[in-house]
């Protein structure tokens, strides 16, 4: 009860520092002195409003404090006290508190860590910020409360998800948020330097640090999703082109361009419409993703309450953000006076703007595939689903080209260059065709995509794996990441083409067997849980080569809220990663069974965590601070 | 008449034209190919003809229409007002059950028979695919 009135007027309180801020803000714009030390302290007193609303949201969740409707909807008392915390951004209403904290936070952060910069621009930037924190504020405060009374007081609460009770997933939203919010700021920033006029070098390699954190947490945040995916919605694959995954990968799209845009903008001054855009669109992608996700229009296991107010707010909010950009962009971006600065063709600048339209390509596909289904529902009624044949179809063939101008991009120099090791790269492209032919030889697949594909990804290994050896160039970084890159391509290609399955439907003691492998259901083990009752089966599996394993799959039947899961059996080695799943049919004798054999799984993770490893590295380099 | 400069944007500019206009005729038409559309049992039952188009069909599972063999799992979906049957042989999705939502999607074998290529059910006790919910509203 306590806690949820202190939560809400942390809330108000925050809000009123937002207009005390906006206000002192343009006084010091105008007056142009040093920082107003009122700006500083205001900016910390609102995240300490909004960290004390959060954490009374988590103490209400954790006393189970049922008169909360947040925690009445969304907590049982019987669930264990990390997922009672965690529970706390399962749900919208803490989600976008949990927004909000991010939002302040970096806003502090910003605030204290820009010292140096001009001061015109740092209150721009915070004004542009509290612009967009006072948004949220009043979309908490008005349409998602988390701090709602209900009367008369419920016994007990409605419990959460148990697929969300996990605790992957307990990290993967904070993450992911941190990314997303992270490009608030690339946002702000943009547009107060493109209004004063301040797109410069020093610029570029202030705001890349800001680009690079979001870039690293939105990777990492990406990449728990997937896992949790894998193992826990029992499909066996990881990505599966949902619309809420989309979601999160089209700001990653633009991040990565904008990442390398920023270096091109660094080293050359050029591009730079092309990094305000981009900034902007990262974020405006961000928040559609909040929007699309939270409004409850996708079709998605991550749907949560269907609220049009909600949509409606956000999707006004978008828009004047967007037109609002749009005119900061149009009337305070002028044109460079080194504009004309020669573009020679073969140059580091020109393969990363080459792969730039490509990204845009990717972005675009992505874009239409999530968002088409949306409108021709609004427009015509007509419901329709874009499954992954339409992305595939689209970005397989493009990813081609874009490989190889990756691999030769980083052997290329800035402003001008010849390929000095034409030979080197020849001989690596003739080396990869002959690795793809004999991996494609004796499979029954189409030939020549799979070739191209395949040599395509192989070249760009070859190639970043000999950039190790190269002393001259320092950009370990670089290095890393498009190696890991490299890894992921390949990873993903071997376990497309190499994966099996075997689906089948058997009672207890049969015996299923195929050319390859053979598979016995011993029995069934059922125990009583805590809050669940799960069901395990017993199965033995004999490949050909005479390997006996026995496989635990398990299914959980969970009393509150009443919902079976699958709990997938895996079992990992660095080569392959077996996997089987059983479900139940209601009041049938067969046992519906999956069993799947996915080679170079974990090889998917851990590249992915390999090219965040290459921005980490590229964070903490001082060397682009002087 | 024009400088080289003039031209060689002007080539870049229609260039640029050309690969935009070709990327959107290439992913309407691999919309067009790749869209899987949502029809009710009823919708079904009135068309006039069957095209070998992927469709997912939405509705109740009937009671009593589950059974499961070795290697085919068959049931009705109805939205009470048509039926139609439904084979399948692949993975079950949690939360199959009599009486609850779940949608197929398929090839239509003739009017009354799809053969189903996946199988959605919904994801927890409350949620319902929305196309589910609008299908059965109509009834």
């Amino acid at each position: 009860m306590l806690s949820s009135s202190i939560g809400y007027y942390g809330l108000i309180l925050g809000l009123i520092c937002s207009l005390l801020l906006t206000f002192f803000n343009l006084q010091n714009f105008r007056a142009q002195k040093i920082l107003n030390t009122r700006i500083l302290s205001l900016t910390f007193l609102q995240f300490l409003f909004v960290k004390i609303s959060f954490v009374s949201l988590i103490i209400s969740f954790v006393l189970s404090d049922f008169s909360n409707e947040t925690v009445f909807n969304n907590s049982h008392s019987t669930k264990p006290i990390f997922y009672k915390i965690a529970g706390v951004w399962g749900n919208h209403e803490g989600s976008l508190l949990l927004w909000l904290l991010v939002l302040t936070l970096f806003t502090l952060i910003f605030l204290l860590k820009t010292k140096n910069q001009p001061l015109q621009y740092r209150i721009l930037t915070i004004t542009f910020q509290q612009i967009i924190i006072i948004g949220f504020f009043v979309f908490v405060i008005k349409t998602s409360n988390p701090f709602n009374y209900i009367f008369p007081i419920p016994d007990e609460g409605l419990g959460l998800n148990p697929i969300l009770q996990d605790p992957l997933l307990a990290i993967h939203p904070p993450v992911l948020y941190l990314g997303y919010v992270g490009s608030s700021i690339i946002f702000s920033s943009a547009l107060a330097a493109t209004t004063l006029g301040l797109i410069s070098k020093s610029w570029a390699i202030h705001i890349k640090k800001w680009v690079l954190a979001s870039w690293i947490f939105l990777t990492i945040g990406i990449l728990l999703g997937s896992i949790w995916a894998y193992y826990e919605l029992g499909w066996g694959g990881f990505w599966f082109w949902d619309p809420v995954e989309n979601v999160s990968l089209m700001p990653w799209l633009v991040l990565t361009t904008l990442l390398h845009c920023i270096l091109v903008l660094q080293k050359r001054l050029i591009l730079t419409s092309w990094v305000i855009i981009l900034s902007i669109s990262t974020f405006t992608l961000s928040m559609c993703g909040t929007f699309l996700v939270r409004s409850g229009i996708l079709n998605s296991i991550h749907t949560f309450a269907n609220d049009p107010e909600r949509g409606l707010f956000i999707l006004i909010f978008l828009f004047i953000l967007i037109f609002f950009s749009i005119i900061i962009f149009f009337f305070f971006n002028k044109r460079n006076e080194n504009n004309n600065v020669n573009f020679f063709w073969l140059s580091k600048e020109t393969a990363i703007l080459i792969n730039n339209w490509f990204m845009m390509y990717f972005l675009s596909v992505v874009l239409i595939g999530t968002v088409y289904p949306i409108f021709l529902d609004v427009l015509t009624t007509n419901k329709i689903s874009v499954g992954p044949p339409f992305y595939h179809k689209l970005i397989i063939p493009f990813l081609i080209p874009f490989l190889i101008m990756m691999g030769i991009g980083s052997r290329l120099k800035w402003i001008k260059s010849n390929l000095e090791d034409k030979a080197q790269l020849i001989l690596a492209l003739i080396i990869s065709i002959l690795i793809a032919i004999l991996i494609v030889k004796n499979l029954d697949v189409k030939f020549l995509i799979n070739i191209t594909l395949i040599s395509s990804a192989f070249y760009l290994f070859l190639i970043t794996s000999r950039d190790f050896f190269i002393k001259k160039e320092k950009n370990n970084s670089q290095k890393i990441a498009h190696f890991g890159f490299s890894l992921l391509i390949l990873s993903i290609l071997v376990n497309n083409l190499f994966s099996t399955e075997i689906i089948t439907n058997l009672k207890v003691g049969q015996q299923f067997e195929n050319s390859n492998s053979k598979i016995l259901f011993k029995n069934i083990i059922q125990k009583d849980e805590k809050n669940y009752k799960s069901i395990i089966g017993n199965f033995i599996i004999e490949n050909n080569n005479g390997k006996i394993e026995e496989f635990f799959p398990e299914l959980r039947i969970y009393n509150q809220p009443k919902i079976v899961t699958s709990e997938a059996d895996i079992k990992t080695t660095f080569t392959t990663d077996r996997f089987m799943t059983i479900n139940v049919v209601q009041n049938q004798e067969y046992f519906n069974i999956r069993y799947q054999s996915k080679p170079f799984m974990i090889w998917i993770w851990l590249s992915v965590i390999l090219i965040s490893c290459g921005g980490i590295l590229s964070f903490l380099n001082k060397e682009y601070e002087k | 008449m024009y400088g080289r400069k003039v031209k060689l944007r002007l080539a870049f500019i229609l260039l640029v034209l050309t690969a935009l206009i070709l990327t959107i005729f290439l992913i309407l038409k691999s919309l067009e190919e790749n869209v899987v559309y949502f029809q009710s049992p009823s919708e079904i039952s009135e068309l006039t003809e069957l095209d070998g188009k992927k469709i997912r069909v939405g509705g109740m599972v009937k009671k009593d229409s589950i059974s499961l063999t070795s290697d085919q799992l068959k049931f009705i979906i109805s939205d009470f007002k048509n039926e139609i049957i439904v084979t399948y042989s692949g993975v079950v999705p949690n939360l199959f059950e009599e009486e609850k939502g779940v949608v197929a999607e398929g090839y239509l074998k003739d009017r009354n028979v799809l053969s189903a290529t996946k199988i959605l059910a919904k994801h927890d006790e409350n949620y319902m695919p929305p196309e589910v919910k609008e299908a059965l509203e109509e009834k």
